[in-house]
């Protein structure tokens, strides 16, 4: 690991200003995806904000109805939060799939949303990653590509997200609360959140340089029959091959968005009035302009199956 | 250039040794020849099982190295150094926790659990006793952290938090087979072991509710 100063935050715009004005400055808090990239070297921050003594880790009901989720609320704690298991579950049930109870113990919300990928060639600093080095090339594409994305994908990075909290977070049509160096506050729709990789796949968030997440906020509760279903290699604690969130309506009508599949969290609205025509009919237009590796193809297949699945569970629960 | 082509494995490998020492003494020198910064110490004050504790640390210090190499407390191990095997597990401000992905000098005024706070080898923790009348572990390496996240695992299902397999969200969890199971799934035993860990926590979690 590279050496580094740290320093205690004291206010959300006091971490934001000193994010900007220190050189290769970071912000931790749960720390747990950071770190296990510091002792790789893959991420190299000369300078740690710790921001864990910010008063950002209450859950809170706006207004609307809505909820506001402190960005420092643990996963553990997000899930287990009454109010989201009552009115938000497909949320529970993305944080609970996710990692082990010792990371979710300290894993945030906001890192949650900025979790690096787990491509295996970006983890091997013998690669060639151009989200670990711009320009380098993919060693990803061609190499064995099982894991990685098969829609939204670039000629310069085929790596997918790795979170389940995000996907359920874009069904859900969250936003993300933030401030920035100077002081102002934004409110960024996750649609808007994250990126595809393009050109450029080590920007992968729409923050600016020191902008500091400060909460989560969910819309009212949308009700209806919530579901997450993970596909994975082994029965836990390991990521998604695909994922798919869904929130659906008495009338057949709702929401469906996809893990594993791709750069972001995957959601297209224009597919979603599909739904009441069950599975295929869904997952095609979903998926539509699928660019899936040898490796994965198999993946399409199994978001409609997957998504099958999940419609035969939600049917049988509304009945 | 005969001597060279005919090198034999035996020379290879003192040669590569001698190498590799030759290049890891003079590490700090190499370290400034790259450009590497000078360690930065931070000061840390925490309690580790009822004893405070003041460490000057290098920043990078994890929680686990503290407790390892500063205050020789090698109850709890070193597996992965990745947070994936669970070996590492420590219960800090009350939750279960992977002491290899966080740092120590994040862990100021924090109140941290280790295997040797949960019992003695004279008055073991009911989970330790459990563990060893279940043969709950073979080569033990893996054991502290199971132990710790055991502890903490019926904690939380005391705590009412839900898990990947509690059927009903609203419904308080109960320490069953699947719940354990999944619950532990972040503690790896390459022995094998599971089926006696999960039996030890059973009798704990059932003499305790």
């Amino acid at each position: 690991m590279k050496t580094f100063s740290y320093e205690r935050a004291k206010t959300p715009a006091e971490a934001a200003a000193a994010a900007e004005r220190i050189r290769g400055a970071k912000f931790i808090a749960g720390g747990t995806n950071l770190l296990d990239l510091m002792k790789l070297e893959i991420e190299t921050p000369t300078h740690l904000i710790d921001v864990n003594s910010l008063a950002l880790d209450k859950i809170e009901v706006l207004p609307d109805g809505g909820l506001r989720v402190g960005a420092l609320v643990r996963n553990t704690d997000l899930a287990a939060d009454e109010r989201v298991r009552r009115e938000y579950p497909l949320l529970s049930r993305a944080l609970l799939a996710g990692a082990s109870g010792q990371l979710r113990n300290k894993a945030t919300t906001a890192g949650n949303l900025l979790q690096r990928t787990r491509c295996a060639y970006f983890y091997d600093p013998n690669q060639a990653c151009n989200k670990r080095q711009p320009g380098s090339g993919c060693s990803a594409i061609g190499g064995i590509s099982r894991q990685h994305a098969v829609i939204g994908g670039s000629e310069a990075c085929i790596a997918t997200h790795p979170s389940d909290m995000a996907v359920a977070m874009r069904a859900l049509d969250a936003s993300v609360e933030t401030v920035r160096p100077n002081g102002a506050t934004s409110k960024i729709p996750i649609a808007k959140f994250h990126r595809l990789p393009g050109e450029s796949p080590h920007i992968e968030t729409s923050l600016q340089p020191g902008e500091l997440i400060t909460a989560v906020t969910l819309p009212k509760p949308v009700g209806g029959t919530q579901l997450y279903y993970k596909v994975r290699d082994r029965a836990s604690y390991a990521f998604a091959l695909v994922s798919v969130a869904l929130v659906q309506q008495s009338d057949g009508t709702g929401r469906v968005a996809l893990g594993g599949v791709a750069h972001k969290p995957w959601r297209v609205e224009s597919a979603e009035q599909n739904l009441p025509r069950g599975a295929k009919a869904t997952a095609t237009a979903l998926l539509d302009g699928a660019k899936p590796t040898p490796h994965n193809e198999f993946k399409v297949t199994l978001v409609e199956r997957t998504l099958a699945a999940v419609l035969a569970h939600a049917k049988e629960m509304r009945s | 250039m005969q001597d060279t082509q005919d090198i034999n494995r035996r020379e290879l490998l003192i040669l590569g040794a001698t190498c590799a020492a030759a290049t890891a003494l003079p590490c700090a020198e190499a370290a400034e020849a790259s450009g590497t910064a000078a360690p930065v110490i931070a000061k840390v004050t925490f309690e580790v099982n009822g004893k405070q504790q003041t460490l000057q640390l290098d920043t990078r210090t994890t929680l686990l190295d503290a407790l390892r190499d500063h205050l020789h407390l090698t109850g709890t191990k070193k597996g992965c150094d990745h947070g994936q095997c669970g070996a590492c597990t420590v219960i800090a401000g009350g939750r279960r926790i992977n002491s290899c992905l966080s740092l120590a000098v994040m862990h100021q005024g924090d109140r941290v659990t280790t295997i040797e706070g949960l019992g003695t080898p004279d008055k073991l923790h009911p989970m330790q006793a459990a563990f060893v009348k279940h043969d709950g572990f073979q080569c033990g390496y893996c054991t502290p952290g199971q132990i710790c996240s055991a502890v903490a695992v019926l904690d939380e299902i005391k705590a009412g938090i839900p898990s990947h397999v509690s059927a009903d969200l609203l419904a308080p969890p109960k320490a069953t087979n699947a719940e354990l199971r999944e619950r532990m799934s972040g503690n790896i035993c390459r022995c094998g072991a599971y089926s006696n860990i999960a039996e030890a926590i059973s009798e704990v979690a059932g003499s305790a509710a």
